[in-house]
């Protein structure tokens, strides 16, 4: 527990001083994203990584929360915080009740069945002309403020989107080395022997599903007072795709490991602009690749491969010796 | 247009949409029943089957006749390279690196596709006359009479296939239990090769045969795909009857939904039935509760 602790503090203090490194609006703008991606992250790997089940509609709870708390602050005034709080616990309960029904499924069911109710969400966004605004968008959210602060410019946007990661990587490192944390791994090891010994495994997975959503939902609203502009396209079947990518690269079960694939995912387009048009390519050889060769994910698969490359040394050695 | 005239008008085309969500949705069965996969690429050889037709045509200037089957015979191609790449390396893997890499195939041919051609759709040519046939009231294309008769044959093919050739059989018994299937000699690998090379070869025929109505485009296969798995689904995972009945059902309720409801929330209606269905149903229509083995 104790290095776990040292774990997060290290990682805190890197990103309250990053800003001191890192500067300019760009980069700054740029680890907003990584922040809000990380969130997303880490929600879909409370799901997939501990609790062992799939989910091919996160993007949909993200959106959720997007349009939720930019409907509710512009079109009816109000508070964008009250906004944010009321839409992350209609989500989490949504998510809640349509668990039951939808957990109930396993492995290839499960994704097909998330993946149909994120299309449906989709759909319902762009269609939904009077209340979302249709494909065009809906514009003019106004800005988070807390007290005379306004998060109007990257940097202010930056402590605000980091100060709720930080909140939700403490919060998952907590939960997933808590009692409920094991069960999950039962569950993801084995239902039916965790169910055997006495965990509740449906209620389990059903509560990490919508706390999962209610994370996600957060992400959407603080991307929506950030951006100030929603439209349906941030929350198609290629966001929940590319957040499934990023889980998987990070490595499944691991919290680090998630904020890792972030970043990687939301840099590298960055950096490749231009070869834009190959980043569809690059997402689906670099899913295949990394579940042939790295299935731990590279917060596993680094590692391993530098002890290979040691080891291989080693052997090198004993054999002059 | 009356009421009746339109009814008919909407239930013709959701017969030729069905059919092709069959022939898609039959597709995925005979993989998951060869190897309990769900191949979320499979919309992808429904894709390339237009694209390469097109292609073929455009670029090389060949006849649709001779465009057809060579086009049927690349995506083949690409579906045999794809399971000895992709699947055969993971053969041990849990489901959740199947669904993972399956995706992973899917985006990686369509961003392919993208960059080989363009991001614009295209029209096929249809196989015969544009000139429509009127039916009691209602119009009715040519190449919808085209889909309805391709798709009689293939499912036709694919009956006697099951029923009466040694390979058919082998799959059939490959699916109920592989190890015995093993035991008695029956080569699971090459099977399961098998299972994903008339998939291909049926999804692309579909993609084919679909494409001069409503138009291809490298990016058709996501949507054709999952309603091929919801037509799958609504059939209990059937490569038989029930999942044509299953696309029949989507196709005629998707048209009747887009014509009298909404036609932008068209595409919703099939998913809805999908979760309706995994909720209320998982084992299908037809099929009978399974007890789970553990």
């Amino acid at each position: 527990m104790k290095k776990e602790l040292i774990k997060y503090a290290v990682f805190a203090l890197c990103i309250l001083l990053a800003p001191l490194v890192f500067s300019g609006n760009y980069l700054m703008n740029v680890l907003v994203f990584v922040g809000i991606h990380t969130m997303l992250a880490v929600a879909l790997n409370l799901l997939l990584g501990y609790a062992g089940q799939i989910s091919l509609g996160h993007a949909a709870f993200f959106g959720l929360g997007a349009y939720g708390s930019g409907i509710l602050s512009t079109t009816y005034n109000w508070n964008p915080w009250l906004a944010m709080t009321v839409v992350a616990l209609v989500v989490g309960g949504l998510a809640f009740a349509i668990g039951f029904p939808i957990l109930k499924l396993k492995g290839h069911y499960l994704a097909m069945a998330t993946l149909g109710m994120g299309i449906i969400v989709y759909i319902v966004f762009n269609e939904w002309v009077a209340i979302t605004g249709g494909p065009s968008g809906f514009s003019g959210i106004p800005n988070l403020e807390l007290g005379p602060l306004v998060f109007d410019s990257d940097l202010k946007n930056y402590y605000l989107v980091w100060s709720f990661v930080l909140g939700c990587v403490l919060l998952s490192v907590n939960l997933a080395n808590s009692r409920i944390g094991r069960a999950f791994r039962a569950i993801h090891d084995a239902e039916v022997a965790a169910r055997v010994m006495g965990v509740n495994a449906r209620l389990l997975k059903v509560q990490v599903f919508a706390l999962s959503a209610m994370i996600c939902a957060i992400a959407g609203s603080l991307y929506a007072h950030v951006m100030t502009f929603v439209a349906p396209p941030s929350f198609g079947f290629n966001i929940s795709v590319e957040l499934l990518t990023m889980v998987v690269i990070g490595g499944l079960g691991s919290i680090y490991g998630s904020f890792l694939g972030a970043l990687l995912l939301t840099l590298l387009p960055e950096f490749l602009r231009f070869m834009h048009d190959y980043d569809i390519v690059f997402y689906g050889g670099l899913l295949m690749v990394m579940t042939i060769f790295m299935p731990g994910g590279l917060v596993r698969g680094i590692p391993d491969l530098f002890r290979k490359i040691t080891g291989l040394k080693n052997k090198k050695g004993g054999a002059h010796a | 247009m009356e009421l009746g005239n339109q009814l008919l008008q909407y239930l013709l085309s959701g017969l030729s949409t069905g059919a092709i969500y069959a022939l898609i949705g039959i597709g995925f069965s005979i993989i998951y029943n060869a190897t309990g996969i769900i191949n979320f690429a499979q919309g992808e050889f429904v894709m390339l089957g237009g694209m390469l037709t097109l292609f073929l045509m455009e670029t090389l200037k060949l006849p649709l006749w001779a465009a057809i089957p060579l086009a049927v015979l690349l995506a083949t191609l690409v579906g045999l390279l794809f399971e000895r790449l992709a699947i055969r390396p993971l053969r041990k893997a849990s489901p959740i690196s199947l669904v993972i890499i399956t995706i992973g195939g899917s985006i990686l041919i369509r961003g392919l596709s993208m960059l080989i051609w363009d991001k614009d759709t295209h029209a096929l040519p249809p196989f015969s006359s544009e000139e429509p046939i009127m039916i009691a009231g209602a119009t009715v294309l040519p190449q919808h009479f085209w889909i309805l008769g391709i798709t009689v044959v293939l499912i036709g093919l694919n009956k006697w296939f099951f029923s009466h050739t040694i390979s058919g059989k082998a799959m059939r018994a490959c699916s109920y239990n592989p190890r015995a299937a093993g035991l008695v000699g029956i080569d699971v690998r090459r099977m399961v090769l098998l299972s994903f090379v008339i998939s291909a070869a049926m999804g692309s025929l579909a993609g084919i045969i679909v494409a001069p109505l409503t138009m291809t485009s490298y990016d058709v296969g996501v949507m054709l795909g999952l309603k091929g798995f919801c037509a799958a689904i609504i059939g209990g995972m059937s490569s038989g009857i029930p999942t044509v009945i299953g696309g029949l059902i989507l196709g005629v309720l998707e048209s009747l939904g887009a014509g009298l409801i909404s036609s932008g929330y068209k595409d919703a209606i099939a998913f809805v039935i999908l979760l309706l269905i995994l909720f209320i149903r998982p084992q299908g229509l037809f099929g009978k509760p399974e007890s789970e083995r553990v």
